[in-house]
């Protein structure tokens, strides 16, 4: 019980460091300007993205072999339907934009 | 007899995972209503009307203080988390009250800079980029406040009922939509404040 604890608190902490971390460069670069604005947005992405996986991993406690199967798919669906309701959006708002814009 | 509980507490402990799938499933559709306001906040986050833009408005500052409070908020709840497993009541108790200052202390910064906003004309009403702002913004700000007011219950039951096995179970739940909740602001800091601060 004693080691299981451990275990638990080094995970918790673990994700604590790594999703300051990812946190940390983002803002960093946005307060310093250290990159052009395209980058800067593409390494916003990468990180949120990164830090997101962490919080499911570490404080979440995702895995492919505890996490029930059926949760593991109630989370596959949602991410495949949210792809396409966000992805089907942009691309008729933008359309749209373009379209009454010229 | 002693025994015979441990045993089967133990059992019912291994089987939370297994039954927080509802619950699952009701984050799932969280975070598809997340996902559309991010994506209606995408799309109108150039109609401002001529009214203020992300650039005047936001605070890098505030901005990152409230990351601060929900990641280490997030931390805080875990190590409650642990502590109910080794059935440390006490130390549970603790530290459902630091995670609830770190929450109380992000919707009491929230609220402010809402209220500053609107104090300067900047409020929902003034342009189709504030409304997706302040509803995308809100939501979150809304299930948090949701989540302080679980975390109170939560800390009466703990006293009360102490580490059952359906209070732990309980717990279990708070703890997904708690950490949950820091997902969405990851979201929101990213899509939000960075990219309107560029």
């Amino acid at each position: 019980m004693e080691n299981h604890t451990e275990h638990g608190l080094r995970t918790y902490l673990i994700g604590f460091v790594l999703a300051v971390v990812l946190t940390a460069i983002p803002f960093y670069v946005v307060i310093t300007h250290a990159l052009p604005p395209q980058r800067t947005l593409l390494l916003i992405a990468g990180a949120a993205i990164l830090q997101v996986l962490v919080h499911l991993r570490f404080f979440l406690h995702l895995n492919f072999t505890t996490t029930p199967k059926e949760n593991l798919l109630a989370i596959v669906f949602t991410t495949v339907l949210i792809f396409i309701m966000v992805g089907g959006s942009f691309w008729i708002m933008f359309d749209l934009h373009q379209r009454m814009a010229i | 007899m002693s025994a015979a509980v441990t045993a089967h507490e133990s059992e019912a402990a291994e089987t939370h995972e297994q039954r927080a799938l509802g619950f699952w499933l009701y984050l799932m559709g969280d975070a598809v209503i997340f996902a559309l306001l991010f994506a209606t906040y995408v799309t109108m986050v150039n109609n401002t009307d001529g009214g203020p833009g992300g650039k005047q408005l936001f605070d890098l500052r505030n901005a990152s203080l409230e990351t601060a409070l929900l990641l280490v908020s997030s931390t805080t709840f875990g190590f409650a988390s642990l502590c109910s497993r080794t059935g440390n009541r006490g130390a549970v108790l603790f530290w459902l009250l630091v995670t609830f200052v770190l929450g109380a202390g992000f919707v009491f910064l929230e609220l402010r800079e809402f209220a500053g906003m609107i104090k300067i004309g900047a409020g929902p009403d003034r342009s189709g980029f504030l409304s997706a702002f302040f509803t995308l913004v809100g939501t979150h700000g809304l299930h948090v406040s949701v989540g302080l007011t679980w975390i109170l219950i939560m800390c009466g039951q703990v006293m009360m009922k102490g580490l059952s096995v359906p209070v732990t179970s309980r717990l279990f739940r708070l703890g997904l939509f708690w950490h949950f909740l820091d997902i969405a602001w990851v979201g929101i800091f990213s899509i939000v404040y960075l990219p309107g601060l560029l």
